[in-house]
């Protein structure tokens, strides 16, 4: 059974390579375009792992992510933040609401891919 | 009419007054004083005196509604309560005991000026007293005509009175030495007598208007069906000297020496003028109402004499004894009022500023050295008491019968008047000095007693009266009635147009073109900038000396007595907690101390001259008074310099913060616009990046999907050019190298065309654009890429900003004469005003740009700013929030040849 | 004192005023009218004068 991501940004080309990507690494993929369809996705999905871009109208990733993470039934479920700021305080406050790893747009598939499995393999 | 019956009720109506009048002395002892602002209030109508509760309907019997001027000048002075408050200030912090007292202290507390004010106020107060008797002496006359009036004990009755009067003053108002001559007792009895007065008064009225007569309309109308009294009624009859009257009787509510005592001196507290201001006022229009029914009423009657007895003979015509009775009491309530205060008040100033002087000038007497001498100023004060007395029953004896009431009065007015330059002139005018001060006084008392008081003795037959009809010397320009041949003017008017003219001019002249000496210009300080002394007291500054502490006190119990001085030393040393007086070196302030409470007991000018037996003063030079004066002020305007100073500062520093927040939020904006940028910059790349990746690791990718994924990395490039171009673009702005063609533009059209380009991206949202252009050209100086970039901003911000589907956005462009505005209106949220103000800064954009991610990258509006700038026109932005906004700018209009 | 200090202007302001009412040239406009309209003119511009005065000075603002 293959493992579920969800796929979280409101700029379309990024969710189709994100899309692609993952599908070509073997997972089964959702996407929601901001936050709202988010949190709905994950009721529907139940993905294992979310890749949540950070600037979203309607709710942040961070607004998602807190939601997200106050819910004990989706402890094991891993959050992956996806960011175009990469300061050190945007980096500190997404790992202390919560995120497993946070990653800095643009970022290099391949490292992305090797993030996502390691997390799910930990899991 | 039993006259034992009369002379009881009187005398038992004094003992009434003097059991009044004790109360309060014990109570002021006790600290608990009874002098609240409604008695202050009603002791000021010690104003109405016989002459108003006889002589008034006197005057009205004869002059219709004139008398009225006499009670009109007091109200409007009692309004002036900012001239009142400062006069009232100036005597507490100077120990004012006295008319003549202030003026002498005004101009450097020398005696010759305070002898002088003294004589003034005494010749000129004299026939006032003299009236008061007269009244009385009539009063009886009316109640006892059989037996003519005047026998009691053998004696003339009026004599009788006359001493018991000065009896009874003297048991009233020299009890003791005060260090500020207050008798609460005083003003409690004067109190109740206005009361006792006023009551008695409106009785008589309310019998006559409505007891004999149908009231005021009845009355007024049977006095206008005959001629005698038909002429009351006209106001026409009083306009002649109106004025006059008015400005004289102001000046008398002030002047009288009887009145500054009792609005001034007996002041005990500031507060109290707020309730006299309307109090007084009101009680003389009271008193006045049923004056002129009640003489036309006797006029009715034909009652015989002046009027000046109607208030008496009205209801003795229909045999109401009990009311006459009562109009008696408050007739001789009336008087004796006037004769209490006023002899109090002439005897203090006659002692302290006539007697005083003399005797220690006489060294033959040796007065410095005996051991206490306030039994002797007890003494020297009775004595005055009487003679004044006395003096004013030889005016009535002598000249009495040829005036009516009101006529005495307005003379004594007239001499009091005198003191206005010097006293108003004080208070306000720096410059005004003793010179002038002395000149006026003696110029305007000579006119006064040679065209009014000298013609009275002349009517009485004790002067001959040529100087009156031909002139002194048979000069014509002399005429006591006609000075210079100034005629038409009635002899108060012309007496007091003379009189005060000359004493202002004499005032003016002298001040101007003498200078003062070291005491007066400390002193004219002190008076004029009363206000200005904060406790700050700087005459203590202004002494320079030696002083032995026990000669200091010796003097202080030799004129207040041993027990009175010792206390007041006591009560000086516990409020500057000083253990032993006796063991300090004697300062500027205890001898200031010493010198007000000297003062208060001597008067200001004689207090000067006995301090100075004891006191060895090095005498300060004008020039180092004036320094020190100088310096007082410097110090003033340099504290006041500080607050200002302080104040400034304040100021900046609250600028300093506010700029340094700004500073602090431009930072922050930078740091936010670097980090906007940099995501703009980031969101292009990571597509780029991403499918570029996908495209190199998998070189079978099928052709429509490597097609399609390198189509967007084309797009994505795009996007990324566009940006940088933007930044360059401001950057370029910013710099002023911008390099634009100017050309006659169409705006219209090239509105229309920016609308035409951006119509697909409103259909996307579903935003309807309405568009108002006129179809004729519309022609402006500018660069047309840089007005289309504005327009497409414009319509690009508004289309962001409104909902989607329900969003609408309109174009307006509308031409004047020589400009043409375009509106871009919209109906999205709104701009707040604290957001107005940023708007067009650089890195800024409307909405938060957390969860609202930014549209743009917050440069459109500072670049269609600068461009519209740059062609001579602005850019504003107008909206409420939830109202949406309208973005406008204008442009001057090319002129078409 | 600080309130009547505000109030010492008005004060003076009516004074002013009341010179202007009861003193000619405006009272020349009462002369020749009937006796009781004379009256009644200075007895009630004197009244509204005191009334003014009173309003004034007791007024603790």
């Amino acid at each position: 059974m293959p493992q579920k991501i969800l796929i979280v940004d409101d700029e379309p080309n990024i969710v189709l390579s994100l899309e692609f990507l993952m599908k070509r690494e073997g997972f089964q993929v959702a996407v929601a375009a901001d936050g709202d369809a988010a949190l709905e996705q994950v009721q529907a999905f139940a993905p294992d792992l979310v890749l949540l871009d950070v600037m979203m109208p309607k709710k942040s990733g961070y607004e998602v992510c807190e939601i997200l993470r106050a819910d004990p039934a989706r402890s094991a479920m891993k959050i992956v933040m996806l960011t175009a700021k990469g300061r050190d305080t945007e980096v500190a406050k997404g790992l202390a609401l919560g995120a497993d790893a946070y990653v800095t747009k643009p970022f290099s598939t391949k490292d992305l891919v090797a993030q996502v499995r390691s997390l799910l393999a930990a899991g | 009419m039993n006259p034992w019956a009369v002379f009881l009720l009187a005398a038992g109506y004094l003992g009434l007054l003097f059991a009044i009048a004790r109360f309060g002395d014990r109570r002021a002892d006790q600290g608990r004083s009874i002098i609240s602002a409604n008695v202050y209030g009603l002791s000021l109508a010690v104003y109405c005196t016989s002459w108003t509760f006889f002589g008034s309907v006197g005057r009205a019997a004869s002059g219709g509604m004139g008398f009225l001027t006499i009670y009109l000048g007091p109200t409007l002075m009692l309004m002036l309560a900012p001239v009142l408050l400062k006069m009232i200030r100036i005597s507490k912090r100077e120990r004012l005991t006295s008319i003549a007292d202030f003026i002498a202290a005004r101009y450097g507390k020398r005696q010759a000026l305070a002898g002088l004010v003294t004589v003034i106020a005494v010749i000129g107060i004299v026939p006032y007293i003299a009236l008061q008797l007269k009244a009385i002496a009539a009063s009886l006359q009316a109640l006892f005509p059989e037996q003519g009036g005047l026998l009691l004990l053998g004696l003339d009755a009026t004599a009788v009175i006359a001493l018991a009067l000065a009896a009874f003053t003297i048991l009233f108002g020299t009890r003791h030495l005060d260090a500020t001559e207050r008798h609460e007792g005083m003003v409690a009895a004067i109190a109740f007598e206005s009361i006792v007065k006023l009551v008695a008064f409106l009785a008589v009225g309310l019998f006559v208007t409505y007891g004999m007569y149908g009231g005021f309309a009845d009355l007024f109308r049977q006095a206008a069906a005959l001629p005698r009294t038909a002429a009351l009624l006209d106001l026409e009859q009083g306009l002649g000297n109106w004025a006059p009257l008015v400005l004289l009787s102001a000046l008398a509510i002030v002047l009288l020496p009887r009145q500054f005592q009792i609005l001034v001196v007996e002041n005990v507290d500031e507060s109290h003028l707020r309730r006299a201001v309307w109090l007084f006022p009101l009680y003389l229009l009271l008193i006045n109402i049923f004056v002129l029914p009640i003489a036309i009423a006797g006029l009715l009657q034909d009652l015989p004499g002046n009027g000046d007895i109607f208030v008496l003979g009205l209801p003795l015509s229909q045999g109401q004894e009990g009311l006459a009775l009562l109009a008696f009491i408050g007739g001789l309530s009336a008087a004796t009022g006037m004769v209490i205060v006023e002899t109090i008040a002439l005897s203090t100033m006659v002692c302290n500023d006539l007697v005083m002087p003399a005797l220690l000038r006489v060294r033959a007497l040796g007065l410095a050295q005996r051991p206490d001498l306030s039994r002797l100023l007890l003494n020297i004060r009775r004595g005055a008491i009487v003679a004044i007395l006395l003096l004013g029953y030889a005016y009535f004896r002598a000249a009495g019968e040829a005036y009516a009431l009101v006529g005495i009065g307005l003379i004594s007015f007239s001499a009091v008047a005198q003191f206005a330059p010097a006293l108003f002139g004080g208070m306000y005018w720096r410059q005004g000095n003793r010179a002038g001060a002395l000149a006026g006084l003696a110029a305007g008392f000579l006119v006064w007693a040679y065209t009014l008081l000298l013609p009275s003795f002349a009517k009485s037959g004790w002067i001959p009266g040529d100087f009156v009809e031909q002139g002194l010397f048979g000069l014509s320009w002399l005429r006591a009635h006609a000075l210079f041949g100034l005629t038409g003017l009635d002899e108060i008017s012309h007496c007091l147009f003379w009189s005060l003219f000359l004493n202002t001019a004499c005032y003016l002249l002298f001040s101007l073109s003498l200078g003062p000496d070291a005491v007066e210009a400390r002193q004219a300080n002190a008076f004029v900038d009363v206000f200005q002394r904060r406790g700050g007291d700087t005459s203590a500054l202004l002494w320079r000396g030696k002083a032995s502490y026990q000669a200091l006190a010796g003097l202080l119990e030799r004129f207040l007595g041993a027990e009175r001085a010792r206390l007041q030393l006591q009560s000086y040393a516990r409020k500057r907690g000083i253990a032993d007086l006796a063991a300090r070196e004697v300062n500027a302030e205890l001898v200031r101390f010493a010198e007000i409470q000297l003062a208060g007991a001597l008067g200001s000018a004689s207090a000067r001259v006995v301090l100075a037996s004891v006191v060895e003063e090095e005498e300060l030079g004008l020039e180092e008074v004036l320094h020190i004066l100088d310096e007082a002020s410097q110090v003033r305007a340099y504290s006041r310099e500080l607050e200002r100073k302080s104040r400034e500062l304040e100021a900046a520093t609250g600028e300093l913060r506010a700029a340094n927040a700004r500073l602090r939020e431009l930072d922050r904006l930078k740091d936010d616009f670097v980090s906007t940028v940099t995501h703009e910059l980031r969101t292009p790349l990571t597509s780029i990046r991403a499918f570029s990746e996908l495209l190199a690791e998998d070189p079978d990718m099928a052709v429509p999907e490597r097609q399609r994924f390198l189509g967007i990395i084309v797009t994505e490039t795009e996007r990324l050019t566009r940006l940088i171009n933007q930044i360059l673009d401001l950057a370029k702005l910013e710099a002023g190298r911008a390099d634009w063609t100017s050309s006659e533009v169409d705006l219209a059209g090239l509105v229309r065309e920016a609308a035409a380009s951006l119509e697909q991206l409103f259909r996307d949202k579903g935003v309807a654009l309405a568009l108002e252009c006129p179809g004729e050209p519309v022609p402006v100086l500018a660069d047309r890429d840089r007005l289309t970039q504005v327009m497409i901003n414009l319509l690009s911000n508004a289309v962001k900003f409104v909902p989607a589907r329900e969003g609408r956005v309109s174009v307006q462009l509308l031409s004047s004469l020589d400009r043409v505005q375009v509106r871009v209106t919209d109906n999205g949220p709104g701009i707040g005003p604290e957001e107005k103000e940023f708007i067009f800064e650089r890195f800024r954009q409307g909405g938060n740009t957390l969860t609202d991610k930014p549209k743009g990258t917050g440069l459109g509006l500072p670049i269609s700013l600068q461009i519209v700038e740059y062609f001579g026109g602005r850019l504003w932005v107008e909206s409420e929030p939830g109202q949406g906004a309208s973005f406008i700018f204008e442009l001057p209009l090319q002129a078409r040849n | 004192m600080q309130a009547f200090n505000r109030g010492r202007q008005r004060l003076v302001a009516l004074a002013l005023l009341g010179l202007v009412l009861l003193t000619p040239p405006m009272l020349n406009t009462q002369a020749g009218a009937s006796g009781l309209d004379a009256f009644l003119y200075l007895f009630g511009v004197w009244a509204g004068l005191i009334l003014a005065a009173a309003w004034v000075a007791e007024r603790r603002d």
